[in-house]
């Protein structure tokens, strides 16, 4: 990788003329400013979205209709009405959380701040795409929330849809999902998915094109690598969801028969679409994170990441054979014996690589003299609870359990654990990591390990019974359950509450960092933060790179 | 030789130890108050951590494989990366280790840490495919139904036995936890027709659904397969024990998704075949007795035309021999529409 030590100094790091307000915050062309935007973005939709996991929670806290029957708060308030309401809820709680969320924060945040930062690029390839991208997706956006809104059931109370985030038919058709609601969604998706194409050409042709004299690929940084890949899994996946979405809008609104049997389509096939992108879209949760959590604990031990070559190219090898999966979200649909055997093996053969990854960070951490700062608490975590949650994955992928397991419990706790205990720990790791580089400002250091223990306590009891609820049989999407389900399901609420606790400490220590306004330094972290963003200022310069800095070998590789 | 021993040693000591394992943490939960309830097959039990009791085979193996393979399996594995990152956190803080090494690359450990996952991947494969098989080989069924799923209840037939239209909906007072109580049947559960078939016997299950995707699932078999509209599906189990097994709609379906349980009432022999009789059906005995009779009677018919044309040449006698003998199909066909086939 390249360091710090072979750099050519900036002279143009004074560049600081800045754009007026209107002008910089609607019209930028700056990845920086656009960054800060899409992370900002990204916690506004997770306070949306997370709220809505606290209604799913509070609604299965016990046995019985409390928030989501008659005569219920929810009720009197008029939004999420009624079952249908606690169907819509959980699937905008998905959809919010998988695209307006995760996606925005790696990708579109910290992948926009720091890839050319790393790289030695002045900016993206395509600065106004980069803005187009944005506001495309706060559009996107707007167009979900509205939905929630509008009449999308067969009762005349109920607004939003309800189908979950997968949206199959035919649930999802006109005849069971009727008005605008679905449709308005369907928009949604597309407008974040071009969102997301563009922003993914983007990266492609920063990330090929761009890097400083010197910079081999082999020479990239893991994050970089990350974001390469992540390009390429959205440019290939969202295309064909896309598709599929347009061929439901079709059936929903032009007569069209891809999905309705009667006219001899498929339901099947709209699953086969869906899931097409929907195994790389994991995958395009969680890569970015990798790349987060190889730069953290190099910096916090103070040692290179152990087996560079390896590292990157395990992503390549989880981004491609992620795309021949996908299958292994429909053992149950009725597919052949060989057909369901081939994704049983190709899934598990993804376990090799993201095995590599994990042994090679802590291999990176062996020997090192490490520095247990807020950003190492939060990596740590990830490496732990990630390998939970991707050993449930492998219980998953054997077809002959997950005809037990399929549709439970079992699968909620294990995409959480990757996901809130995965995806979302490398992104507060990367919010404390570049939170000085960011902002200018220093954060509280204690105020931060307090929020990591109260949130890691939280998530973990919220999330660990489900596994339970998942084997002795709980079916998912579900408002209520026998009382054979009643203990750990109040266990996982009372998480649920130890783990908001820990969000509002998170905004505390926000308003804090701005209220005091501590100035930052340029490198907070020492001998072991090596890539090129922590020879710049905190916060860099509005232009950086003006004249490219030039990597020379570093002697690692 | 020594090996066998040391394996077999080995492994009554795991299972010693799993099991001192789960005793202890029942006992705690007993200890604190917090007693473990009753375990009941066919439906969950409150504050219980594994899979739900098994009164099939086939969810035994299941039960097997995901206990005894997977679990250790994964177990060992967080495990040692747990017991990595204590070390770590130990042995390498800034204090504890104030110069950090250099090395970046060791061969032979990455080689280890490839090929040793990809070995352990193999030793999972060869139970999982096994289970696999086990699932795909339907023995010959004693009974056939037929599972239906509709916005938000179940229709069940048996198409060869001449039953049809049979339906399972939540009971009204199963829909409240104080009428239900009240009622003493299980809470989002208690049905009123159930599924009813023979124990001992192998039931296939057909499932398909009438308006959008549901599932039917039962943990105490290990079956679930979703109901596709314009689709027919194929399940089957034995169960093993007489009883009333639970299973709930498995794929999301509109706004009673959490109430269409699927409930199944296990029966004698005896039971079923009464059961079929009542509804209007016939059972596998009866069909096939007239089968047989008609099958008699036809070849009784046959012979007597043979005997009439006893005078045509010994060729043309021979045709006619095999043609009557040929078509038993139709003889039971003609039985069997008698008993109008939904299939």
């Amino acid at each position: 990788m390249a360091t710090n030590a072979s750099v050519a100094h900036d002279h143009h790091d004074h560049d600081n003329h800045t754009p007026p307000f209107f002008k910089r915050w609607f019209y930028s062309t700056n990845h920086k400013d656009i960054g800060l935007l899409y992370i900002f973005f990204s916690i506004f939709a997770a306070i949306i979205g997370g709220g809505l996991s606290g209604l799913i929670r509070w609604e299965l806290y016990a046995p019985g209709l409390q928030l989501f029957g008659e005569h219920s708060l929810l009720d009197q308030l008029g939004i999420f009405h009624g079952k249908h309401g606690y169907n819509a809820v959980v699937t905008a709680h998905a959809l919010i959380m998988v695209f307006f969320v995760v996606m925005p924060a790696t990708v579109g945040g910290f992948g926009n701040y720091f890839v050319p930062l790393m790289i030695g690029a002045p900016d993206m390839a395509f600065p106004r795409l980069n803005n187009i991208s944005f506001w495309l997706l706060v559009a996107g956006f707007v167009l979900l929330i509205t939905s929630l809104f509008v009449p999308g059931g067969v009762g005349a109370m109920d607004k939003g849809f309800g189908g979950g985030w997968t949206v199959y038919p035919p649930l999802s058709s006109a005849q069971y999902h009727p008005g605008p609601s679905l449709d308005l969604a369907i928009f949604a998706l597309h407008v974040a998915g071009a969102s997301s194409i563009l922003g993914a050409i983007n990266f492609i042709t920063t990330i090929f094109n761009m890097r400083a004299p010197g910079m081999t690929l082999h020479r990239m940084p893991l994050f970089a690598w990350a974001l390469l890949v992540t390009a390429f899994l959205l440019l290939i996946s969202l295309p064909v969801l896309a598709g599929a979405i347009t061929m439901l809008l079709t059936d929903r609104n032009f007569g069209t028969s891809f999905f309705v049997p009667a006219g001899g389509g498929d339901p099947v096939m709209y699953q086969h679409l869906f899931w097409f992108f929907g195994h790389p879209e994991v995958y395009i949760m969680i890569l970015p994170g990798f790349g987060i959590i190889s730069h953290i604990v190099s910096t916090f031990s103070k040692k290179p990441v152990f087996g560079y070559l390896a590292m990157a190219y395990a992503m390549v090898a989880i981004g491609v054979v992620g795309f021949i999966v996908w299958a292994h979200h429909m053992y149950t649909v009725g597919m052949g014996f060989n057909l369901r055997a081939y994704f049983v093996m190709a899934t598990m053969i993804i376990a090799v690589p993201t095995g590599v990854k994990i042994f090679s960070w802590i291999a990176t951490m062996w020997g090192g003299s490490i520095d247990f700062k807020v950003p190492m608490l939060w990596a740590i975590g990830f490496i732990f609870l990630f390998t939970v949650g991707g050993v449930t994955g492998v219980v998953l992928a054997n077809n002959a359990i997950d005809i037990s397991l399929h549709d439970t419990y079992y699968v909620v706790a294990h995409f959480h654990y990757v996901l809130s205990l995965g995806a979302v720990f490398s992104i507060f790791a990367a919010f404390f990591y570049w939170f000085e580089k960011m902002f200018g400002v220093k954060f509280n250091e204690f105020l931060a390990q307090v929020q990591f223990w109260i949130m890691f306590v939280g998530v973990n009891v919220i999330f660990f019974p489900q596994h339970f609820l998942g084997l002795q049989g709980m079916p998912r999407r579900y408002v209520d359950y026998p009382l054979g389900f009643e203990f750990w399901n109040k266990v996982s609420t009372i998480g649920y509450m130890i783990t908001i606790v820990g969000v509002g400490v998170f905004f505390i220590l926000l308003i804090e960092a701005a209220i005091r306004r501590r100035k930052a330094d340029a490198n907070p972290w020492g001998e072991g933060a090596t890539t090129l963003e922590w020879t710049l200022s905190s916060p860099p310069p509005y232009h950086q790179f003006s004249e490219l800095p030039v990597i020379k070998d570093d002697g690692h590789h | 030789m020594g090996i066998r021993r040391l394996t077999r040693a080995g492994v009554r000591a795991g299972k010693a130890g799993i099991g001192a394992l789960l005793a202890s943490l029942s006992a705690w939960f007993m200890g604190a108050g917090l007693a473990l309830a009753e375990e009941v097959a066919g439906m969950p039990t409150d504050k219980a951590i594994h899979l739900q009791k098994s009164a099939s085979d086939i969810k035994d193996a299941a039960i097997t494989f995901h206990n005894w393979i997977l679990l250790p399996v994964i177990t060992i594995i967080v495990v040692l990366v747990m017991v990595l990152l204590l070390w770590i956190i130990v042995r390498f803080n800034k204090r504890a280790n104030p110069v950090p090494a250099r090395f970046s690359h060791n061969t032979a450990i990455e080689i280890i840490w490839t090929v040793v996952p990809v070995l352990i991947l193999v030793y999972i494969a060869m139970f999982s495919f096994s289970l696999m098989r086990k699932y795909e080989a339907m023995p010959d069924p004693d009974v056939v139904v037929k599972a239906t799923g509709y916005q938000w209840y179940w229709s069940y037939d048996y198409p060869e036995l001449g039953v049809e239209g049979v339906e399972s909906r939540l009971l009204p007072e199963a829909r409240e936890i104080d009428s239900a109580k009240a009622a003493n049947v299980p809470f989002l559960l208690g049905v009123d027709n159930e599924l009813i078939v023979p124990v001992n016997k192998v039931v296939q299950v057909q499932v398909t659904a009438y308006d959008v995707i549901h599932a039917f699932a039962l943990p105490a078999f290990g079956v679930k397969s979703d109901a596709v509209p314009g689709r027919l599906n194929n399940v089957w189990f034995k169960s093993r024990e007489t009883g009333i097994f639970y299973g709930q709609c498995s794929e999301l379906c509109g706004i009673d998704h959490a109430y269409m349980p699927i409930a199944i009432r296990v029966v004698t022999e005896k039971e079923f075949d009464d059961y079929i009789i009542a509804a209007g059906g016939k059972t596998r005995a009866q069909i096939a007795q007239e089968a047989a009779a008609a099958k008699l009677a036809e070849d009784k018919a046959a012979a007597e035309a043979a005997a009439a044309s006893a005078a045509a040449p010994a060729e043309e006698a021979a045709t006619d021999a095999s043609a009557a003998a040929a078509p038993t199909s139709d003889a039971e066909g003609a039985a069997a529409s008698a008993a109008p086939a939904a299939q």
